[in-house]
C-alpha cells in the first residue's frame, strides 16, 4: 500500500549547495512557489569544502584582467571541449555574482584600497580568485543560506530523492524519502532544478563527502536526459595521503597559490621538468621568477606548480611510479620554504591558510609552517554532467534543469580551480530564473500513481531481502575499489573493459542489498538506495572513457598517451535507450562564434 | 593494531540502551572512522550524521567519553581507551535515533535574527570599500561551522531548556557578525534583550571551550553584545536622554 505525503511547488530545487541555494533564491524572487530539498542539513552541502576561492575577472588585484581573458583561460584549461557559450556567460557574469554575495553579507579578504582581494590559482593568467582565507566555500554557502532563509522558499532537510516522475515527455515531480522517519513524500512540480553536485563516491580515494553519489546525474539519466563528457573526472593533485583515515581529503590549491612548491623524494621541484607547449609562454622556467610571480610581480610568469590540475596530477603520478615518491605514496608539498623569502613566513601561512594549518595539525600531526605535507591525487570533481541549454540550463527533458557540478559543459575536459564556485552562482541564478519562467507557462502536471507505487516498492526492496541479502556497505566498498583501480587517473583499454564487466556483477549484487530494523534514519538502507545511482554513474564514466582513445584533460589513457586532434571535435554523450540499456555516442562541437575564436587566438600569443 | 571497545548509545527516540562493539584501531584513526567500521561490520543501521569528515561542515557532533566533540576531528590517540569509549548523542537536543539528534530548533532560532542590511554602496558601480582590519573581527565569527556544540553545552539550553526565550551562543555569534559587519545598518540590540534572552547568559564560557573553531564566543561576541544592551537600556545618562527625547514613531 502506498502511503506518502504530497507537496506541490511551481519550482522544486533538488540540492542545497551553492547552485541549489542560488537557484532557489532566484526562482523565489519571481513570486513562484519554491521547494528546496537538501540531502543533509541546510548549510552542510559539499560547497562548504571549497577552499581556494571564486574566479571572477573583476580586475581588483590586476587591472589587466577582463572577461575575455577569463574566457580564454577556461577554454584552454578545458582543452576546447567546453560549451563555449557557457564559458562566455560564466566569464561575463561571474563578477556581478561575486558583488551580489557581498551585498548579501559575504566578507571577502580585501586589497590595500579596500576592494575584494583576488589570489593566484592554476591556469588563471591573472590574480582572479575572490577568497576568504582558505574557507571561501563556507563563506559562500553561509551567505546564501542566511540570505535564503528570508526569501520565502520552503526547505526540506535530510530528504533524499529516489526517482523523478514524468507526465508524458515533461517533468512532473520527484519521489523522496525523509531520513528521520523513513517516510515517503511526493513532490509535484512544474519545473525541477537538479543541483546535486558530484560523483566522487564512485571512487575509493576522494575529497567528496558521503553525499557525492551522483544522484542528479543518475536521476536525470533515468528520466531521459542526455549526459555529456562523463569520461572527464578531475583528480585534484593534492589530497592528503596520510594517515589512512584522511586519505583523499583536499589540500587547497591555495597552498600553491601562496607559494607552495612540489618536491619529490630527492628534493627536486619536478614540475619544472614537464611544461606543456600550450603553457610555456606563460610559465616561469626558474625558481626565482616563480617566486616573483607569487609576490605580485606583473613581469614574472607563473611557477609550474600552478599549471592546470590534470597536468599536475599526472606529474605526481609519474614521480611516484618512477620511485621518487614520499614514504606513503605521494609527493611533498612545501609551503614552509617561504620563510626564506618572508620575514614573518610562519604567521603569513597561518593567516592565509588557517584551515590547512588546522587540518594538518589535528589530523596528521604535521606543522605545515615547519614540515612538508605529503600529498597525492584525489577524485575531486566531475566535469561531465547533464547536457543543458547554455542560456537556460534546461535539459532535453522539458522542465528539467540542472546547475553546478551535476550539469556538464562549462569546464570541458578539465576545470580550472576557482571556476566551480563561480559556476554555481552564475548558472544557479540562470537555472532559477528560467525554471521560474518555464513554470509560469505550465499547468500542474499529472502524476502516474502506478509509477509512484512501483518506485516505492523498489525503494523498500532492501527490507524485503532481509537476512539473505548482502551488506550494502560491502558492495559500495567493492565498487569504489574497482573504480579506483580500473577507471581512475591512469586508464587502459584492458582495465576499462574489465570495469565494464565488473559493473554487471556489482549490479547483480546491488539488487540483493539488504536493510534491516526500522526505517528511521537508517544508513544501511540509504546506502542500498545510493547503489543504483553509483552504478549508473560508474557505467557512464567507463563507457565514455573506453571510447576516447586519446589523453586529454582529466582523461589519461595509457594506451593512447597523446592528445589527438580528431578527438577534439566532439563530446561524448550518453543516453538511456528504450530498453533501459546505456547508449554512448559522439556529438560534434558546434562551430565557435568568430569573435570568441579571435579572443582564444589572441590569448594564445 | 589494537582493539578498542566502543560503548554506543543505540535507540529510537528516548527508548534505547548502550551497546558494545569491538573496533580495530589503526594509525591516525578518528572516532568517526570507528563508528563507520561498526556500521560496515556489525550494525548497518547505526545512525550517525556526518558529511565532510574534515572538520568543515559541523555535522558529526557527539559526546565522546562525556566530552562534546566533532567525531571526525577526534583522533583515537587523544582519548582514554583504557575503559570502553562511550559515544552518545548531544544531550541538549531531542534524540532521533542512535547518535542523531533533532537540531532543527537552531534553524528556527536563526530566523529570528534580523538579516544583514547593508548601507548604500560606496562606489558608483555598486561596490563597497572595507579595510582588512575592519573585516578581520567579523571573519572570526564567520568561521563558525554550525556544529551546535556551543548550543549543546550551554546550561541555559541544556539544563534549563529555555529554547523559546534564548537563542544561544551560536546565534549570539551570528548576531555579533552582523552587528560588527562594517556595512550593516540594522539594530538588533532590542531583540537581544527582549526576545533573544541574552541576559540569561552568565558568561561561564562553556561555549568557548567547546568551540572546535576556537572562536572566542564569550569574550569577542557575547560580552560586546551585552555591553551594547547595557549601553542602550541601563546607562543612566542614556535613560535620562531617552525620557526627554521625543519618541520616533517607529519606537511606539
Amino acid at each position: 500500500m502506498s502511503s506518502y505525503q504530497t507537496h506541490e511547488f511551481d519550482v522544486l530545487v533538488i540540492g542545497a549547495g551553492g547552485a541549489g541555494l542560488r537557484a532557489a533564491i532566484e526562482a523565489s524572487s519571481t513570486g513562484q512557489s519554491v521547494g528546496l530539498i537538501c540531502k543533509s542539513l541546510l548549510g552542510k552541502a559539499h560547497t562548504v569544502m571549497a577552499e581556494g576561492g571564486m574566479a571572477a575577472a573583476m580586475g581588483n588585484s590586476d587591472d589587466r584582467d577582463d572577461w575575455s581573458t577569463h574566457f580564454a583561460d577556461t577554454m584552454r584549461g578545458g582543452q576546447y571541449l567546453n560549451d563555449w557559450r557557457m564559458a562566455e556567460l560564466h566569464a561575463k557574469e561571474a563578477p556581478a555574482r561575486v558583488r551580489e554575495l557581498e551585498a548579501w553579507g559575504a566578507v571577502f579578504d580585501r586589497t590595500q584600497d579596500g576592494k575584494i582581494n583576488q589570489r593566484n590559482f592554476g591556469g588563471h593568467k591573472y590574480r582572479r580568485l575572490a577568497h576568504v582565507g582558505d574557507r571561501t566555500g563556507l563563506e559562500m554557502i553561509r551567505t546564501l543560506q542566511d540570505h535564503g532563509i528570508h526569501q520565502g522558499f520552503e526547505v526540506f532537510m535530510e530528504y533524499t530523492v529516489v526517482e523523478l516522475l514524468k507526465d508524458g515527455d515533461r517533468i512532473a515531480g520527484a519521489f523522496a524519502y525523509e531520513r528521520n522517519h523513513g517516510r515517503f513524500h511526493l513532490f509535484k512540480a512544474k519545473a525541477i532544478i537538479l543541483a546535486t553536485g558530484g560523483v566522487g563516491r564512485c571512487y575509493k580515494i576522494t575529497s567528496n563527502s558521503w553525499e557525492g553519489t551522483g544522484d542528479g546525474h543518475a536521476l536525470a539519466y533515468r528520466a531521459g536526459a542526455m549526459m555529456r563528457d562523463m569520461e572527464f573526472l578531475q583528480f585534484h593533485p593534492t589530497g592528503m595521503v596520510w594517515p589512512p583515515s584522511v586519505r583523499g581529503i583536499l589540500v587547497t590549491e591555495g597552498v600553491r597559490g601562496e607559494g607552495g612548491i612540489l618536491q619529490n623524494s630527492e628534493g627536486r621541484r619536478f614540475m619544472f621538468d614537464d611544461i606543456p607547449d600550450a603553457y610555456t609562454h606563460q610559465t616561469a622556467d626558474n625558481e626565482e621568477e616563480g617566486w616573483r610571480y607569487i609576490i605580485g610581480d606583473k613581469e614574472a610568469r607563473r611557477p609550474p606548480e600552478l599549471l592546470t590540475r590534470d597536468h599536475v596530477a599526472r606529474c605526481i603520478v609519474r614521480e611516484v611510479r618512477e620511485g621518487r615518491g614520499s614514504p606513503h605514496g605521494g609527493v611533498f608539498l612545501n609551503i614552509h620554504w617561504i620563510k626564506e623569502q618572508l620575514k614573518d613566513g610562519s604567521e603569513h601561512i597561518k593567516k592565509k591558510l588557517p584551515s590547512m594549518y588546522h587540518q594538518f595539525m589535528e589530523l596528521g600531526g604535521v606543522d605545515i609552517t615547519k614540515e612538508s605535507m605529503e600529498v597525492g591525487p584525489t577524485t575531486h570533481y566531475v566535469m561531465g554532467g547533464i547536457q543543458v541549454d547554455s542560456e537556460t540550463q534546461m535539459s532535453i527533458v522539458p522542465g528539467l534543469f540542472a546547475a553546478g557540478e551535476c550539469a556538464g559543459g562549462l569546464h570541458g575536459a578539465n576545470r580550472l580551480g576557482g571556476n566551480s564556485l563561480s559556476d554555481l552562482v552564475v548558472f544557479g541564478k540562470r537555472a532559477g530564473e528560467y525554471a521560474a519562467k518555464h513554470a509560469a507557462e505550465q499547468s500542474m502536471p499529472t502524476i502516474d500513481a502506478g509509477r509512484v507505487e512501483e518506485i516505492e516498492r523498489h525503494a523498500l526492496r532492501p527490507f524485503e531481502t532481509g537476512g539473505d541479502g548482502e551488506n550494502p556497505f560491502e558492495i559500495q566498498h567493492d565498487l569504489q575499489d574497482m573504480m579506483q583501480e580500473r577507471a581512475g587517473i591512469v586508464r587502459t583499454e584492458e582495465n576499462l573493459s574489465f570495469a565494464l564487466d565488473a559493473l554487471t556483477g556489482l549490479r547483480e549484487r546491488a539488487a540483493r542489498a539488504r536493510a534491516y530494523d526500522n526505517r528511521d534514519y537508517n544508513p544501511g538502507w540509504h546506502t542500498a538506495l545510493d547503489l543504483d545511482n553509483l552504478l549508473d554513474v560508474s557505467e557512464m564514466i567507463v563507457r565514455s572513457a573506453i571510447e576516447r582513445r586519446e589523453s586529454r584533460g582529466g582523461h589519461f589513457h595509457d594506451d593512447y598517451p597523446q592528445k589527438c586532434e580528431k578527438h577534439g571535435t566532439w563530446n561524448t554523450v550518453v543516453r538511456m535507450k528504450a530498453d533501459g540499456s546505456m547508449e554512448r555516442s559522439e556529438q560534434q562541437i558546434p562551430a565557435i562564434r568568430e569573435d570568441l575564436q579571435a579572443i582564444i587566438e589572441e590569448n594564445q600569443k | 593494531m589494537t582493539t578498542t571497545t566502543f560503548r554506543i548509545w543505540r535507540g529510537t527516540g528516548n527508548e534505547g540502551s548502550w551497546e558494545e562493539y569491538p573496533v580495530e584501531i589503526s594509525e591516525g584513526m578518528v572516532v568517526l572512522d570507528a563508528i563507520h567500521a561498526i556500521q560496515a561490520k556489525h550494525a548497518s543501521d547505526l545512525a550517525v550524521r556526518w558529511n565532510c569528515k574534515a572538520g568543515k561542515c559541523g555535522s558529526c557532533s557527539a559526546e565522546i567519553n562525556g566530552n562534546p566533540r566533532l567525531m571526525c576531528m577526534t583522533r583515537m590517540e587523544t582519548i582514554d581507551t583504557s575503559q570502553p569509549v562511550t559515544v552518545e548523542p548531544l544531550r541538549a537536543f531531542p534524540r532521533v535515533r542512535d547518535l542523531v539528534t533533532d537540531v532543527s530548533v537552531n534553524f528556527r532560532m536563526k530566523k529570528s535574527v534580523t538579516p544583514f542590511t547593508p548601507r548604500k554602496p560606496d562606489a558608483a558601480d555598486g561596490t563597497w570599500r572595507m579595510k582588512q582590519e575592519d573585516v578581520d573581527r567579523v571573519q572570526e565569527f564567520r568561521k563558525c561551522i554550525e556544529c551546535f556544540l556551543c548550543q549543546n553545552v550551554c546550561h541555559v539550553l541544556r539544563d534549563h531548556h529555555k529554547q523559546d526565550e534564548f537563542i544561544g551562543p551560536r546565534h549570539f555569534v551570528y548576531t555579533a557578525a552582523l552587528e560588527m559587519h562594517p556595512l550593516d545598518t540594522a539594530d538588533r540590540v532590542s531583540d537581544l534583550k527582549k526576545t533573544q534572552g541574552i541576559g540569561y547568559c552568565n558568561i561561564t564560557k562553556c561555549c568557548t571551550v567547546a568551540c572546535p573553531e576556537h572562536i572566542k564566543i564569550t569574550d569577542n561576541a557575547i560580552i560586546p553584545l551585552k555591553e551594547r544592551v547595557v549601553d542602550e537600556f541601563y546607562d543612566p545618562l542614556t535613560k535620562l536622554f531617552r525620557i526627554f527625547k521625543p519618541r520616533k514613531k517607529t519606537e511606539a
